[in-house]
């Protein structure tokens, strides 16, 4: 059931994306941002939390479940160290996406070069 | 002789001789037979898309001075630009061709400037044969005004697909094709700030060159054979024929985009149709001369059209200004 | 005719053909769903294997940007991203690529100032503002603590 759900939830949210691309012509740049930051807004509004219980994959994988890590990370760090998890706590949680990213991509740019489009 | 906008050269001028060089995607569209040189990959062998662009942009020059059994030393100078920063292709270019050199920027318009400042040359009696060349790389433009070309972004449909091309042609004395006149483009900026909708952006201009050349030249449409825009494309060209009909102009079948003609778009996946500096210069030396050579266009206005922004300017929300300038070809015959 | 930018403009959007939705649409639902629906077969999989939630879900992240890397250094993803759309930029395989990309783009013009600055082209914006957002939520959380 859940493999369903996280299917048409993150094909949902994917869908709506591209309708928004399609039709305010946003760069992409300004589409992940927003995402990033809708995901951060809706988990301080509490929405997101359950959303992830019933959606799951379906919720974290797209760009909004990257807001979301680092909002519960923030919260949950302001509960155990206070304050200075405020600004800890995000990136904490993030932290190993981000550089997986980071790292894999400045290792691939030692190997790889770019092609043409075709 | 100046009449209006439009410069009269009454000295004879001629395209003496022509060549192109394109890259893979260009060389399996329509116009494949009428290229000199194809790449067997986008890269001609460089390690950076910038070599490549400018290996290509020499490719094109020497070929051209190959075919028309001039020396290098007969070449006066070469008049020439492409579409990157401070005109790297085209500098870069020439420092192995020798020659002497002035960069001219005209976004995708660069080979009609070129054409005309060295028509004026020969003109004004400074030289003999002048060298006029422009380049665009599908890979060098996206890496300067959009994306890396390894990253996932779709291309609305209003999009143009920047041609990997260049085209060179030496002005002379002798020649079959004649270039009767010019008319350097005035800059139009119509508002239009979708940097994936150029051919909106620069048809105003390409409808205002030529109606100040129908006024001043004193020739009518239907007196030339072919008028060809650019790389106005699909969105551009529609809005152009549009633009005349409401003076009540049918431009009808004479009228065609060289971003139209470069590529085959139900099967190459270019969008809206082609751009860039080579487009209408390869397309020029591909497909119009050899066709006019061959007698069938007498006379042909052949109108380059650019969109005069840069990354900067789009970043700061200022609008795209669009020039088109235009070039008179008549068979010599 | 001179038209006025207003009549200007709507005659080039009405010349403008829109993205063709009917297709654009499906094939974002079916990529982003297809993503979503591997993330979570990769986190059962850990789940399975006796991982607890929270390193789970860590490491689907982790196995989907290498994925994402994975598929930008082989010239895949943007090929896959011409059809997909929102159904790969959306999902952290697009994030991934859009540090990949401009990574591998930009070593022309050195490991320092070309990679490593540029890397950050798109990601540095989506990094910035969910980094300050999400400072400033923990920042309210706090007071809403202390007060």
């Amino acid at each position: 059931m859940i493999f369903i759900k996280a299917f048409l939830v993150g094909g949902a949210i994917c869908a709506l994306s591209q309708i928004l691309i399609d039709k305010t012509r946003l760069t992409p740049a300004r589409i992940l941002s927003f995402y990033a930051v809708l995901g951060v807004v809706l988990t301080a509004a509490g929405v997101y939390g359950p959303f992830v219980e019933w959606a799951g994959c379906g919720a974290t994988v797209p760009i909004l479940g990257f807001g979301y890590t680092m909002a519960q990370g923030a919260r949950e760090a302001v509960g155990t160290v206070g304050f200075t998890g405020a600004l800890s706590g995000g990136l904490s949680a993030a932290s190993a996406g981000i550089a997986a990213a980071v790292t894999l991509s400045f290792l691939a740019s030692l190997v790889f070069r770019g092609g043409n489009k075709r | 002789m100046k009449k209006g906008d439009v410069w009269f050269f009454d000295k004879d001028i001629y395209i003496k001789e022509y060549a192109s060089c394109v890259g893979v995607k260009e060389g399996e569209g329509p116009l494949r037979d009428g290229f000199d040189v194809i790449g067997e990959d986008d890269r001609f062998g460089e390690s950076t898309w910038e070599k490549a662009e400018c290996r290509m942009f020499e490719t094109a020059c020497r070929k051209a001075v190959e075919k028309s059994g001039l020396s290098d030393s007969d070449i006066g100078c070469l008049i020439g630009g492409d579409l990157l920063n401070q005109c790297i292709s085209t500098s870069f270019a020439a420092r192995d061709l020798g020659f002497k050199t002035l960069g001219v920027y005209g976004a995708c318009s660069t080979m009609a400037e070129s054409m005309a400042l060295g028509a004026a040359l020969i003109e004004a009696g400074l030289e003999e044969y002048v060298l006029c060349a422009a380049s665009s790389h599908f890979c060098t433009a996206e890496r300067q005004y959009r994306y890396p070309l390894e990253y996932g972004g779709q291309r609305p449909q209003t999009s143009q697909w920047t041609a990997t091309a260049c085209g060179a042609v030496i002005l002379g004395k002798e020649g079959k094709v004649r270039i009767k006149a010019a008319c350097p483009g005035r800059v139009f900026d119509p508002g239009v700030r979708d940097v994936n909708n150029m051919g909106a952006a620069m048809a105003q201009a390409a409808y205002e060159t030529l109606s100040r050349y129908f006024k001043d030249g004193e020739k009518k449409p239907e007196e030339h054979d072919l008028i060809v825009t650019g790389d106005l494309s699909e969105v551009g060209a529609a809005i152009v024929d549009k633009l005349f009909r409401l003076d009540g102009v049918n431009l009808g079948e004479r009228y065609g985009d060289c971003g139209l003609m470069l590529f085959d778009r139900q099967k190459q996946d270019v969008h809206s149709g082609g751009s860039g500096c080579g487009c209408s210069a390869a397309v020029l030396c591909a497909r119009i001369l050899p066709r006019m050579i061959k007698h069938e266009l007498k006379r042909v206005l052949f109108c380059p059209t650019g969109a005069l922004l840069s990354p900067l300017s789009a970043a700061q929300g200022e609008s795209i200004p669009g020039i088109c300038h235009l070039i008179c070809l008549e068979d010599a015959e | 005719m001179k038209l006025s930018t207003e009549e200007y403009k709507k005659l080039w959007q009405k010349k403008s053909p829109p993205s063709p939705w009917y297709k654009t649409v499906p094939a974002a639902f079916l990529t982003g769903g297809l993503i979503c629906l591997l993330g979570q077969g990769i986190k059962s999989g850990f789940l399975s294997a006796g991982l607890s939630e929270k390193v789970s879900s860590a490491a689907v992240s982790c196995s989907l940007i290498l994925l994402g890397v994975s598929l930008t250094a082989l010239r895949i993803y943007d090929d896959i991203a011409r059809f997909a759309g929102a159904g790969t930029l959306v999902p952290i395989t697009g994030f991934a690529n859009s540090i990949a990309a401009p990574a591998i783009e930009f070593k022309t013009e050195g490991f320092i100032l070309g990679a490593c600055v540029k890397m950050f082209t798109i990601a540095g914006p989506v990094l910035t503002l969910a980094v300050t957002s999400s400072v400033i939520y923990g920042v309210i959380c706090w007071l809403g603590g202390v007060l």
